[in-house]
């Protein structure tokens, strides 16, 4: 039985997340236990959620940049609502994904529309929303709201004590809802379709504006979700909060084996594009004497290799069908 | 008939690419639609796929009149097509392609098993065995052609059109591909076969229809055509017609004689056989051939557009480079190429802009062109070349054809090269234009300008030359020079198979 060459990158992930776990086991047998894991998934709850609406972005050739300023907003918008209205917590989040997936939509249609490139209209995205996020405040809002307390401390002990937390498990589900509507549906289909080249999707019967519409309005949802995770996460609401995760977004993608050029791809790959990225922070808080810009350093070390990797396996697969 | 086509019609801006085009396709016939470049064939086929709307005619399929919008519909309606470029996604699988937009489904979820088995139906009656999880992107462009025609056959099933599909397979690879289209011609699909490769035309087609500047020529039967017949049909001069206007040798003083410029065994590999040429001063070559026969690759290697595997080019100093466009420039030659719109002008740019382009980049970006400098360049090939323009500050794109074709010509002529290539410098521009580049062609060489012409158009390449090169399969095969140039000669030295 024979690999599908698809597989390479995805299976390259996971092969160094495994290995770098099992190097950092060498030195630090604690690492290897339930609470390490349990905090993984919660440290990187909202990092992984957004990421994954990053991936149907970038699979369909395109880039979100306005992410970042999308979490700090709904951060800053329902530490706010909470504070001046007496609207209880889960209507206010779902008025949040409501604005945070019209606002990726609105973005989407132009993109579509205009035939603007998604950078220049991300980008305007991003100090808009960072923008309307100062509007709202200037200063960090702590949540005080009973339901968002409740979210907080839900968690599953696991054994070993590692505490599985509620944040952490949704980050999951969202990955594999992710990954089911990336790989197993018709709009799946339609978002790599676009990303293999715009013309030839139309040719094949792709409806490319609303396609790409959905395609941000997804994203915009996912940075919204993140957003409600982050204030979980932090208890508080703060402007100036996940200034340029929109970049660790799309580093934890291309680690994830995603091609930054859209078209070729796997959710569950940014997963662990995440969990290493992750990993490395988690040894560094283990070792202790390192500086923290390690991770960045790391980060960027393999960022070069997948995209390296990404070349040569180009490389093997245009020699592959030359000889076919 | 299964497709029949009444007097279509259909214009674009200042052009009329269609002009009341019939034709005909029956179930269970190969016909072939052929014609040079700019012939109308593609703006045909988009009018029967929906991706252009017609102006004027009709489309019957199956006798129902029908008008489709999008390729989607005319899919839907029976009409796939199959484009050289294969209009698939390399980055999906095999079986995400075949089923693409008709995945089976389970609980709302593709069925990837059922989807694999769909894939496979689909390729069975064609004798691929393949492995439909892997990547599109990872086979062969013959292998990826026969998966779009099962595609097509599958989505539409009546009417098959087969744009230049053997342009980039091997021998054997035609041969599989011709395996396939029998059978499917057996099955009763309609298939239309645009191709240049007259070969292949008359070993797989049973009807030929020709057109030529937007109009429909003939459509015969492939047995009752021979070779010089359908040449003298695409290329559009009928043999009989015998009155030829020679070109009028320049009645220059020796010291405008001579040679000029001497290439030797320049070619390379796959695209064209090394060949020998000499160039006198004050000459007229043409270079004639059918579209894909080596006439555009013989100029760009000449130009440096593309690098030579083999072979020198010198003048009476020495060896002169020419590797790159740049060096090619430095040495004193011109090239105005054949798609003027993509390659030849900038559009946003004014005439004058257009007319001293080359000049500034010859003198480097440090000594720009003093506006007075250019006006005065500008002023005075508007002048010479007569080009109609309100004004030398207007857009290039505003103008028309021959006009744009006039300001490329024009800044070639500010750089007083002594070797000038022009590719198809007639096209697409109207008659009275037309013949003002063929007089303009025969005066710039009174100063000794030596000019290499490719182009499609025989009497024009009759009237202007001094020698004619007939290139087929990628070989410069013939030279005619002096009174033994006609129409008549340079089409039978196109039609001739093998060695002559």
């Amino acid at each position: 039985m024979t690999i599908n060459p698809r597989l390479y990158p995805l299976l390259t992930t996971i092969g160094i997340f495994i290995v770098g776990y099992f190097l950092c086991y060498l030195q630090f047998p604690n690492i290897l236990s339930t609470r390490v894991v349990g905090n993984l998934l919660t440290d990187n709850a909202y990092l992984g959620i957004v990421a994954v609406g990053m991936t149907i972005v970038i699979l369909s050739g395109g880039i979100d940049l306005s992410v970042g300023s999308v979490i700090a907003f709904s951060g800053v918008f329902i530490a706010v609502m909470l504070r001046d209205t007496d609207l209880p917590a889960p209507l206010i989040i779902v008025m949040l994904l409501v604005i945070t997936s019209a606002f990726g939509a609105a973005m989407g249609w132009l993109i579509h529309a205009l035939a603007m490139p998604a950078f220049i209209v991300t980008l305007a995205g991003m100090f808009l929303a960072r923008g309307a996020a100062y509007m709202l405040t200037i200063d960090s809002i702590a949540i005080t709201d009973p339901f968002f307390a409740a979210i907080q401390n839900a968690y599953w002990l696991m054994p070993g004590r590692g505490r599985l937390t509620l944040i952490g498990v949704l980050m999951v589900v969202v990955v594999l809802a992710g990954a089911l509507l990336a790989h197993r549906t018709r709009f799946g289909a339609s978002v790599f379709a676009l990303g293999g080249g715009e013309q030839t999707a139309r040719l094949m019967g792709v409806n490319v504006g609303r396609t790409t519409v959905l395609i941000y309005a997804f994203s915009g949802l996912m940075a919204g979700l993140s957003g409600v995770v982050f204030s979980v996460y932090t208890g508080s609401g703060y402007p100036l909060a996940t200034v340029g995760t929109e970049l660790t977004a799309i580093a934890a993608v291309v680690i994830g084996g995603t091609i930054l050029t859209g078209g070729a791809g796997y959710v569950i790959g940014t997963l662990f594009g995440v969990l290493t990225m992750g990993l490395i922070q988690t040894y560094l808080v283990f070792d202790g004497s390192l500086s923290s810009w390690w991770t960045k350093i790391v980060i960027g070390m393999l960022l070069l290799l997948f995209i390296l990797l990404q070349k040569g396996l180009l490389r093997l697969t245009a020699f592959g069908a030359a000889r076919a | 008939m299964l497709l029949s086509i009444t007097s279509l019609s259909k214009s674009f801006v200042g052009t009329k690419a269609l002009q009341g085009v019939d034709f005909e396709l029956a179930a269970g016939e190969v016909h072939a639609l052929l014609g040079e470049n700019g012939a109308g064939k593609s703006t045909l086929i988009k009018c029967m796929t929906g991706a252009y709307k017609r102006d004027a005619g009709e489309i019957r399929l199956d006798g129902v009149s029908i008008d489709p919008s999008s390729t989607a519909e005319a899919q839907a309606l029976g009409i796939g097509t199959v484009y050289q470029e294969v209009n698939l996604l390399p980055n999906l699988t095999v079986a995400q392609n075949l089923t693409f937009g008709r995945e089976p489904r389970r609980f709302g979820f593709v069925d990837a098993r059922a989807q694999r088995t769909q894939a496979r139906a689909m390729l069975e009656p064609y004798g691929l065995d393949i492995d439909v999880d892997r990547d599109l992107g990872a086979y062969s462009v013959a292998i990826r052609q026969i998966i779009a025609i099962a595609r097509a056959v599958a989505l539409s099933g009546k009417v098959l059109i087969l744009d230049e599909p053997t342009a980039s397979l091997d021998a054997a690879e035609v041969r599989m591909l011709f395996t396939i289209v029998r059978k499917l011609r057996a099955e009763g699909l309609g298939i239309i076969f645009v191709s240049h490769f007259l070969d292949q035309v008359f070993a797989i087609c049973d009807r030929v229809t020709v057109l030529r500047n937007g109009r429909k020529i003939v459509t015969e039967k492939t047995a009752d055509l021979d070779r010089v017949r359908l040449i003298s049909h695409m290329l559009g001069r009928d043999l009989e017609e015998a009155a030829h206007e020679h070109r009028k040798h320049t009645e220059a003083g020796d010291d405008q004689r001579g040679p000029l410029l001497t290439f030797e065994a320049i070619g390379r590999a796959g695209m064209i056989e090394p060949f020998d040429l000499a160039v006198g001063k004050g000459e007229v070559i043409g270079l004639a051939g059918l579209l894909g026969s080596g006439r555009t690759e013989s100029a760009e290697l000449l130009f440096g557009v593309r690098t030579s595997d083999s072979g020198s080019a010198s003048d009476q100093h020495g060896r002169i480079a020419h590797g790159s466009p740049r060096e090619a420039i430095a040495a004193g030659f011109g090239f105005a190429p054949e798609d003027r719109k993509v390659d030849g002008i900038i559009a946003e740019l004014s005439v004058r802009e257009n007319i001293i382009l080359a000049l500034q980049a010859k003198r480097g970006w440090m000594s720009k062109i003093s506006r007075q400098e250019q006006d005065a360049l500008a002023e005075r090939y508007i002048g010479r070349l007569d080009i109609r323009t309100s004004s030398a500050d207007k857009p290039i794109g505003e103008l028309s054809g021959g006009n744009q074709q006039k300001v490329v010509l024009a800044r070639w002529l500010a750089m007083n090269p002594r070797f000038l290539i022009l590719d198809e410098p007639t096209r697409g521009i109207d008659v009275g234009a037309h013949a003002e580049i063929v007089r303009l062609i025969q005066e710039i060489t009174k100063t000794g300008m030596a000019v290499l012409v490719i182009s499609s158009e025989l009497e024009e390449l009759v009237a202007v030359c001094d020698r004619v090169i007939v290139v087929r399969d990628r070989r410069h095969v013939t030279e005619l020079a002096g009174a033994d140039i006609s129409t008549d000669a340079i089409v039978r030295a196109i039609a001739q198979p093998e060695a002559a």
